[in-house]
Order: C-alpha cells, then sequence, then structure tokens
C-alpha cells in the first residue's frame, strides 16, 4: 500500500478531516479542516468521500514523498506546488509515481492548502474522526503536526472521477480585504448602537494572534452596554464572533472551544468561513448583515 | 419561561430555556436534549447544552432553517411531559491537602476553619454537573457549599496536574488535564476525566452528580494504579 513520507513539514502541517462530530458536550471541539470547501473539492478530484482526511498546510507547504503510485489533488491557498522540480496546477487531479516529490515554492495566494491523496490519508481515527485537536494531542499523526520523518498511510483509491479540474468559477478569490455576511448574534441587544455601527462599518485588520482556535482581529472597539460584557457560559458554533470586554472581535473557527462566556455579536455565514480560513495576519474584514430570510431565498432561487 | 428560538448563524438555532443558573432550568436543557436526540433529524451535526440553552448545530445544506424551526418547536412543545431516567451519582476520590492539594491550608485561613473542615464540608454536598466545556471533560458544577468559597489566586500557575480538585469564588471544579490556571487547588484525584481511548471516553456527562470522599495515599496510588491498567471500577449509585 502506498504512503507519504513527510520530507520537511512546512510551518504548520496537519492531518484534517471534517471533523469530530458528536462530543462538543463533552467539551470536546470539533477540529476539522478550516476551509471545509477546499477540502471537500480537494477530495472530489481524487475520487475520495468529500470528507476524508488530507494534509492541511498553513503559510508554507510541507515536501512530501509518495512510494507507491497515486494520484493527488491540491487545492485553497496557492502555495506554488511542484512536483519532482515541475510546476503543477491548482485544483487539479495529478498522477504521481513512486518516488515522486512534491514540494511548495512559496505562498502566492490563500493561507491554507489542501492536499488530498487518492483513498484519503488513513491514520487511526480517534472519535470517529481523524483531525487533529493539537490542545489535546488527539486524532492526526500522532495527536500532532507533522515533522520530517513521518510516515502516513494511504487508503485504498475508490477509482478516478470524471473530474480533472475544478472549473475556475467555482473558486473564490482569496483576496486581502474580503466582505464577509453575518447574522445578527443572540447578544447583539448587549452592545451600543454605536458599537454595533463600529461592527459593521469599519474595517477590522486580522491580527497575528489568529490560529486555528481563532481569529483575533483589532480595528475600532465594539462597546457593550454598561455590565454587559459576559454571559452565562454558552455554546458557540464555527463563525461565532465573541467580543471580550476590551471590544476587540474574536471570530471562532474549526478548533474553538465548546462554550464561552463573552457575548456573541454575531455569527459568520458557513459559505464565508471559507473565505476567512485563507486569510493571514494583516488582512482586512468588513462585515456585512444578512439574514437566514434573505439567505433562503438566493438558496431557493438557484433551483 | 417560555422557550426562545434564536439563529446562531446559518448552521446553529440556539433554544434559550431561561436566564439564569438554575437546577430546573438546566432540567429543562437536559429534556430537550433528550427528546431531540430521539428525534434523530437528519441535518442536525451535533448538540451542545450549556447551563441555560441548548445549541443545536445542523449542516444548511441538508436541512432548511424553517423546517427545523418547526420539529424543533414541535418536539419542545411540552419540556414537563419528557421523562429523563433518574440521576447518577459519580463518587469521586480525593487525596486532600498535602502536595496534591497545596491550597488546603489557604481554603481553610481565608474561611476561619480547620483543614480537616473544609474536607467535610467539601466531601458532604453532591454537585451537579450543570455543562462540560472550556477543555475535554471539564465539568461546570453547582452545589458547592459557600462556607468554603475562596478568591482565585492572584497570580495563576503555569501548570496544574491532571485531576487536581479546586474552589474558584463559590465553584468546585477538577481539571481534567494539565494546564494552567488560578484555582485553590485543595486535593486530586487519581481518576481520568476524559480518555479517548476508552468507551465512554468521559467520566461525566451533564446531569450526573459528584460526590467527592477522601482517600489517603496508599488508597490513591492503589485507584491510580487500576485506573492505568484499565481495570478501575468507577462507582455509580442513583441519587436518592
Amino acid at each position: 500500500m502506498a504512503t507519504v513520507i513527510v520530507h520537511t513539514a512546512g510551518l504548520l502541517t496537519t492531518v484534517q478531516d471534517r471533523g469530530r462530530y458528536g462530543y462538543q458536550r463533552f467539551g470536546m471541539p470539533v477540529s476539522g479542516a478550516m476551509d471545509v470547501f477546499s477540502l471537500e473539492l480537494a477530495n472530489l478530484l481524487v475520487g475520495n468521500d468529500p470528507g476524508d482526511a488530507c494534509l492541511e498546510a498553513t503559510i508554507s507547504g510541507p515536501e512530501l514523498e509518495f512510494t507507491g503510485a497515486t494520484w493527488i489533488a491540491i487545492t485553497g491557498a496557492d502555495m506554488d506546488p511542484h512536483l519532482n522540480g515541475q510546476g503543477i496546477p491548482m485544483n487539479t487531479a495529478v498522477d504521481v509515481r513512486p518516488g515522486d516529490r512534491l514540494g511548495f515554492r512559496g505562498l502566492r495566494s490563500g493561507c491554507r492548502a489542501y492536499i488530498a491523496c487518492a483513498g484519503g490519508i488513513t491514520v487511526p481515527p480517534v472519535m470517529g474522526s481523524r483531525s487533529t485537536y493539537l490542545r489535546a494531542g488527539i486524532g492526526g499523526f500522532q495527536g500532532r503536526a507533522l515533522m520530517p520523518g513521518d510516515e502516513m498511510p494511504l487508503g485504498e483509491p475508490l477509482g478516478k472521477p470524471g473530474l480533472k479540474k475544478i472549473p475556475e468559477g467555482l473558486i473564490p478569490e482569496y483576496k486581502h480585504e474580503q466582505t464577509i455576511r453575518i447574522i445578527s448574534g443572540p447578544e447583539a441587544h448587549y452592545f451600543e448602537i454605536a458599537g454595533l455601527r463600529s461592527f459593521l462599518s469599519t474595517e477590522y485588520t486580522v491580527t497575528a494572534q489568529s490560529d486555528r482556535m481563532g481569529y483575533r482581529l483589532s480595528g475600532e472597539p465594539i462597546r457593550h452596554k454598561e455590565g454587559m460584557t459576559n454571559i452565562i457560559s454558552a455554546g458557540i458554533s464555527l463563525g461565532t464572533v465573541q467580543v471580550p470586554g476590551y471590544g476587540q472581535p474574536i471570530i471562532l473557527m474549526a478548533d474553538r472551544q465548546t462554550s464561552g462566556g463573552y457575548a456573541r455579536i454575531a455569527n459568520v455565514i458557513a459559505a464565508d468561513l471559507t473565505l476567512i480560513a485563507q486569510m493571514r495576519p494583516g488582512d482586512i474584514i468588513r462585515f456585512k448583515e444578512t439574514t437566514l430570510v434573505q439567505l433562503n431565498q438566493k438558496t431557493s432561487s438557484f433551483k | 419561561m417560555e422557550l426562545k428560538y434564536i439563529p446562531s448563524g446559518d448552521s446553529a438555532f440556539i433554544i434559550k430555556a431561561g436566564d439564569v443558573i438554575s437546577e430546573e432550568v438546566n432540567l429543562v436543557v437536559r429534556k430537550l436534549l433528550k427528546r431531540l436526540e430521539e428525534e434523530n433529524i437528519p441535518g442536525v451535526t451535533d448538540f451542545i447544552p450549556s447551563y441555560n440553552e441548548l445549541m443545536v448545530c445542523y449542516d444548511p445544506a441538508k436541512i432548511g432553517y424553517r423546517r427545523l424551526l418547526e420539529t424543533l418547536r414541535a418536539c419542545a412543545a411540552d419540556p414537563a411531559a419528557i421523562l429523563l431516567p433518574a440521576p447518577t451519582v459519580v463518587h469521586v476520590p480525593v487525596l486532600y491537602g498535602g502536595e496534591a492539594g497545596p491550597d488546603l491550608h489557604h481554603v481553610a485561613e481565608h474561611n476561619r476553619l480547620a483543614a480537616r473542615d473544609v474536607i467535610t464540608i467539601h466531601t458532604s454536598a453532591d454537585c451537579l454537573v450543570y455543562m462540560l466545556g472550556f477543555t475535554p471533560g471539564f465539568c461546570y458544577l453547582g452545589g458547592m457549599d459557600k462556607r468554603i468559597a475562596t478568591p482565585r489566586q492572584e497570580t495563576p500557575r503555569l501548570k496544574i496536574p491532571a485531576g487536581s480538585v479546586g474552589i474558584a469564588g463559590e465553584q468546585t471544579g477538577i481539571y481534567p488535564m494539565e494546564s494552567p490556571g488560578g484555582w485553590q487547588l485543595i486535593g486530586r484525584t487519581p481518576l481520568r476525566l476524559f480518555n479517548p481511548d476508552s468507551k465512554p471516553e468521559f467520566l461525566f456527562s451533564a446531569g450526573d452528580y459528584i460526590r467527592f470522599y477522601s482517600v489517603d495515599k496508599d488508597e490513591y496510588e492503589r485507584i491510580a494504579a487500576a485506573v492505568a491498567e484499565g481495570t478501575y471500577q468507577v462507582i455509580r449509585t442513583p441519587k436518592e
């Protein structure tokens, strides 16, 4: 059976699938791919189940060697992928032979690349998922980020799909400034009108303190009403925007804690989380309000 | 209070059962969780029960919010009619004081008690597990006697061993994993609150009660060894 050997690891490369569901009631974060849309596209190109485990590379890519003939696809951030020194296209199924080496020359757009291999990365699942949760050292490859020398098994390929390349219109543009749609949160009324205005009409910059747990933003402080900073600890969902007392918003992402005690001003809609996951420190976010009713009308008009 | 349905983005709904921390409100949350789990709604991916809310996570590609909301309302029409099994008391052995509980004497002094009184009070009340969160396996407990309430440490410790039992204000709790923290540490349990390799993976569920009991060093070591071997039988009794 084919395996993947890690020669260099890149900045932060982990095994991720769609995430570990069913245990949030015990305080277990979901984890999983930050950009689930790109994970699913990568799997689609190699004929996997859309939720199979891939490698998620952050900012800089790993150098990998394949021990058997297989085919791979890279989606998400464009890190200028090369196979044996020859450039290969993004969002496209590529054949690899035994001994082939995949490397990346540098980040050209986005933040996180997804590397899918036919058959998926078949590290043992933990609690129903192969996703790595770094803080508790669970799942993925020995519960940690990949390191040189690691060797991971690949599953049995399901067969080559007809689709060789993702049509370009389907891939969002990873810009340094994005407008992100949000739905008003359960504690939007905890904020001053001026605070809500700041949130919806000024720019927020992604700070360096952003990681798989959450994106910490910095911009005009969002003022709470007097004494209305904290709530009784309650659930947090993917894309929840919470605002601690100092007034700077945090967007909760894949490794988010399951519950929190800060006022939840809004939630990023599922479709726009893929854009956030591809943003880097220094990038700029503008929030734009939408509603479930509006979103639903849009979906219906496609049908 | 009437239940409130609040969207949390386009992939989760919150059912809010009240605005306070109380056993009654939390009971409604747990009843709704049981009822909705039984309903097995296609497209629902997970539940997060907390003190006063139940978060229902769903995949908007699989179920529209209108249909989900209808189903939630129908299932939650009469929470009083939903029956829960009798709660379980989980008995938790604790080695109090010494190296395992370096702040036991501080808690005693703060409350003008003898150290043994702190232990007696801490082991005398059953604590309800309102919810789990913060880190895997961490329980938010209610029911600690206010006579041993003690503010957090001013400077948090960088490393607190897993199993440490502490007090923060009017709350008591157990650290499931080694982590930094500012709780006053009064003891340590040899039990593992979270073990991904065992079934079930978590020692406690929301709705359980915890009853602490004092063990000596020998008993602590004996239980710790059995836990490591996977042969320890956790003591669970029905709540009377």
